[in-house]
């Protein structure tokens, strides 16, 4: 415990409204951002549906996922042969030029050997055309949560389809995390202003907040090859996103560093100006040009809407939650911008986020409390003590931050009480810049709210 | 055209064109495996059912998923205590996984138990608390001993069947609490009202009619549902059920043990509703209590069929597609539906039986797509060959819909707007509305198919 920070009640056992998610909702996140891929749960069906609704409610776009519905009997005897049926089915329907399998709890409690089934399918069927690839990883939800099944689904994907061939000098890839739509396109848009090109894995950007139909695409268009992600081998480099991340044992930048010998650059989630800035400056090193001037230009008028700002935030108060990696970044923008986090909470547990809070920000050394493996019944003890100026995370909060008068400012998943979570942006100047508008009108409308005056000019 | 592949072969059997050659409607099957089946599981039957049952723990006993996904998430509204609106899990680890979790979920029992001072806790069971074999039933007895509140197993893991099984045991769950309450003081005109589940407050519209026409509400199960009205459910005289897929069960054992009379009704749109509260007159045979129904129903009808007209100029000959968990709301909607002027063109449920589907060809028109246990594929097919404006689902059917410029309705537990009663009614209509004669459909993509 550090000085300064109150001390917490430890949990209880039962976990009471959970900080987290399960483990394939991660996975089936990161195969929806391969294109043409269909995401597939082996187990119950439930486990399936429940993901899909909560991602639809989200995004607001069509999220298959097919199961492969365990039944008793399967359950008892094994699912080889579900599994079969499944893939049988998913190809007659979908046609995929991939199919993403995630184990379940059940699955994986039976002790079921899903790559050799797999290899047993797809030897049955070599020569098939347009036969789809298939890549597996193994997303038990008793082991970790929704983030560690998206890096693990991540890291099976390169694992399965990175090739080594000639080096493409102008070629990176990008492993951004679970950022939002709306940060992947503007990733993008950074990468290429440095002329280079990007392998995002996952590219969900079209995927999970696409355009309207004319017809319907039972396998919406958008995302990243299996071209492409095959000639992730061959990148000059990987800039993988995350501080907690990079402090894992073995992450897909460290696959692909390994077997294709492609460096990994591991860095922050770029959130907030130093954040940012570090990603910049990979860019400039890996290409070998200078910030693009329209960068430069945000980053001038971030500093600015800081400086226009900074009486506003002065002093104040925050509480983040939400997965790790979002925490830190968020923390590492808000200590510039004169709000302390006073609470960092995640419901992840990887051992990790106290040391990545502190490289990312050494202001939260001697303020910010930090829980992990956090559920919100937690939380909201110590939110309850620390009373805090706002509150940052997802809509889970939302009923804590309302029933204490605390504004929250939405980030991370899900956001299933607001409008448009598709759309926000938290990287790179841009993203820190929507936040920093966010955050100070948010805490303008509390203090607007708090009077009866209700000025017209501030 | 349908493309040939939107339908799996293994499935054709329950795909029917109202009319042509051909059976009966497949159905009561498990999924087909790699289908994109909209069905959940046995623990999502049982969640659904209990959830609303405000003054309980609802702890599940498994990974931390099972219970996350069912964290306030549904309208069901309570008037007092707001327990249900929790996620309680028992958050099961590899650990636990190995030496077995009976021992957590003791321990979680007596914080939670000891924490909150419920009334009653239901622990369900899920996948995994099955496939390890924790005797969930032993830990519930010694904690109901322990702790003088009833602690009930809910045998819901998630493989053991479909989502209709998880409605059964939550029945039979519910089925231990009643009968354990003191009836003293229950009236002759008293009856319980099962598989309402009061989401946007439906049970209160339904409630308030009872209660003008004079009849006493014994329990609601499970909307704005206490333990104490449940354990002494068995003091009514009638059970009228609604949602006949989830309830019924409970209803026959109430009729087996207690000798308690069950009627199905429904109380979506106007006959469905009227013909709910005759069922409930001519029951009592009491001549004041139709009186009294008879004017509340005249009453209702000369504030609502007015209201209605407006709204059925516009909608008149537009066609919708309606697919939703049991069949019976779906019967209620056709209806509702024609009142506006619309026409069923597909329809479907996740989990109607041959009875249910037999009402529904009888009820449509020919040509009408009727469906048992859907998928995404095949939906975006019907709605595309027959050209509709509306969609009725849930939040998964909804960006079929949109993506595909179709307005949509939202009639499951999510929905935030009462769609009950005769207010729910004229809500309905507004809803339809405000969604089918949107201008933003006139800037979609949509390729308009002729409809057939």
């Amino acid at each position: 415990m550090n000085p300064g920070a109150p001390a917490v009640e430890p949990r209880l056992e039962a976990t009471r409204n959970a900080c987290k998610l399960c483990t394939p909702l991660g996975a089936c996140l990161v195969f929806r951002g391969i294109r043409g891929a269909m995401p597939f749960l082996h187990g119950s069906q439930g486990c399936a549906t429940y993901i899909r609704r909560y991602v639809i409610s989200h995004f607001r776009e069509p999220m298959d996922i097919a199961s492969s519905n365990f039944s008793e009997a399967t359950a008892v005897f094994g699912g080889g042969e579900n599994l079969t049926r499944g893939l049988d089915n998913v190809i007659r329907q979908y046609h995929p030029e991939l199919i993403g399998i995630a184990t379940t709890c059940l699955s994986e409690t039976i002790g079921e050997d899903v790559p050799g089934m797999l290899r047993d399918y797809a030897a049955a069927r070599t020569g098939i055309p347009d036969f789809p690839a298939l890549v597996q990883v193994s997303t038990a939800s008793y082991r970790g949560t929704h983030m560690d099944g998206f890096h693990d689904a991540v890291r099976a994907t390169v694992r399965a389809l990175a090739r080594t061939g000639a080096v493409l000098p102008r070629q990176i890839n990008l492993l951004p995390g679970m950022v939002s739509p709306a940060d992947i396109r503007h990733l993008r848009e950074i990468v290429s202003a440095f002329g280079l090109s990007a392998v995002v894995l996952p590219d969900y950007s079209d995927t999970l907040d696409g355009p309207a139909w004319a017809d319907y695409h039972a396998l919406p268009a958008g995302g990243t090859t299996c071209a492409e992600l095959a000639d992730t081998g061959r990148s000059v480099a990987t800039l993988q996103f995350g501080r907690v991340l990079a402090l894992a044992a073995e992450s897909a930048a460290d696959v692909l560093q390994a077997t294709c010998d492609v460096r990994a650059c591991k860095i922050g989630l770029p959130i907030g100006l130093r954040e940012t800035d570090a990603f910049f400056r990979q860019l400039e090193e890996i290409s070998g040009r200078a910030v693009p001037e329209s960068f430069a230009g945000e980053r001038g008028r971030l500093v600015d809407a800081y400086v226009d700002g900074h009486k506003y935030l002065a002093g104040k108060r925050a509480v983040l939650y939400g997965e790790e990696d979002l925490v830190v970044g968020l923390a590492a923008f808000l200590t510039e911008t004169g709000v302390m986090p006073v609470l960092a909470a995640s419901g992840g547990k990887s051992g990790h986020l106290r040391r990545a809070l502190e490289d990312a920000a050494p202001e939260t050394k001697a303020a910010t409390q930090v829980l992990d493996d956090a559920d919100f019944a937690q939380i909201e003890t110590a939110v309850r003590e620390l009373k805090p100026d706002v509150m940052i995370g997802n809509s889970k909060g939302a009923k804590l931050a309302r029933a204490l008068g605390i504004p929250l400012v939405r980030t991370g998943f899900p956001i299933h009480d607001r409008f448009g979570a598709q759309r926000l942006h938290h990287v790179g100047y841009r993203g820190a810049q929507e936040l920093y508008d966010r955050i100070v009108n948010a805490l303008l409308e509390q203090s607007q709210a708090a009077t009866d005056i209700g000025y017209s000019y501030l | 055209m349908i493309p040939a592949t939107a339908i799996l072969d293994e499935r054709r059997a329950q795909v029917l064109r109202n009319g042509e050659a051909g059976g009966d409607v497949a159905c009561g099957k498990n999924s087909a495996a790699g289908s994109v089946s909209q069905r959940a599981c046995v623990f999502c039957g049982s969640r659904v059912v209990l959830y609303p049952i405000a003054d309980a723990v609802h702890l599940v006993h498994g990974p931390v998923g099972c219970a996350v996904y069912t964290w306030d998430i549904r309208g069901a509204l309570s008037s007092g205590p707001q327990l249900h609106r929790n996620s309680f899990s028992t958050d099961l680890q590899e650990i636990d996984v190995i030496h077995g979790g009976e021992k957590k979920l003791e321990r979680c029992l007596r914080e939670l138990v000891t924490t909150y001072h419920p009334n009653a806790a239901f622990v369900y069971s899920t996948c995994i608390a099955g496939i390890i074999g924790d005797d969930i039933g032993a830990v519930c007895r010694k904690a109901t001993t322990e702790y003088g509140i009833p602690v009930i197993p809910v045998m819901s893991e998630g493989f053991k069947g479909t989502k209709k099984d998880g409605y059964r045991a939550a029945c039979e769950a519910l089925a231990t609490l009643i009968g354990t309450g003191d009836t003293a003081g229950l009236g002759p005109r008293s009856l319980n009202i099962l598989g309402e589940f009061n989401i946007a407050g439906e049970t209160w519209i339904i409630r308030d009619y009872f209660t003008k026409i004079g009849v006493d509400v014994v329990a609601t199960m499970t909307g704005d549902g206490r333990v104490p009205d449940i354990r002494r459910a068995h003091g009514a005289k009638l059970n009228l059920v609604q949602c006949s897929g989830s309830m019924v069960h409970l209803a026959k054992v109430m009729e087996e043990r207690y000798g308690i009379p069950f009627k199905r009704v429904s109380y979506f749109g106007i006959e469905d509703m009227a013909q709910a509260l005759y069922d409930v007159a001519e029951f009592f045979e009491d001549p004041e209590i139709l009186r009294r129904t008879r004017e509340l129903v005249r009453t209702e009808l000369a504030m609502l069929v007015p209201a209605l007209r407006q709204y059925r100029r516009d909608l008149e000959g537009r066609r919708a597609a309606i697919y939703v968990g049991g069949a019976f709301k779906a019967f209620s909607l056709v209806r509702a539906l024609r009142h506006l002027g619309m026409r069923t063109v597909v329809v479907g449920s996740q989990t109607g039986n041959a009875d249910d589907y037999r009402q529904l060809k009888e009820l449509c028109d020919p040509g009408t797509i009727i469906v048992d246990d859907s998928n995404p594929v095949e939906l975006a097919a019907f709605v595309n060959e027959k050209g509709v404006d509306l969609f009725i689902g849930g939040v998964k059917e909804r960006p079929i819909a949109y993506k595909l410029g179709i307005g949509f309705c939202d009639h499951n537990h999510e929905r935030k707007q009462a769609l009950a009663g005769f207010a729910g009614m004229l809500n309905f209509a507004r809803e339809v509305h405000a969604t089918v004669t949107s201008p933003v459909w006139k800037y979609v993509p949509r390729r308009r198919l002729e409809p057939r």
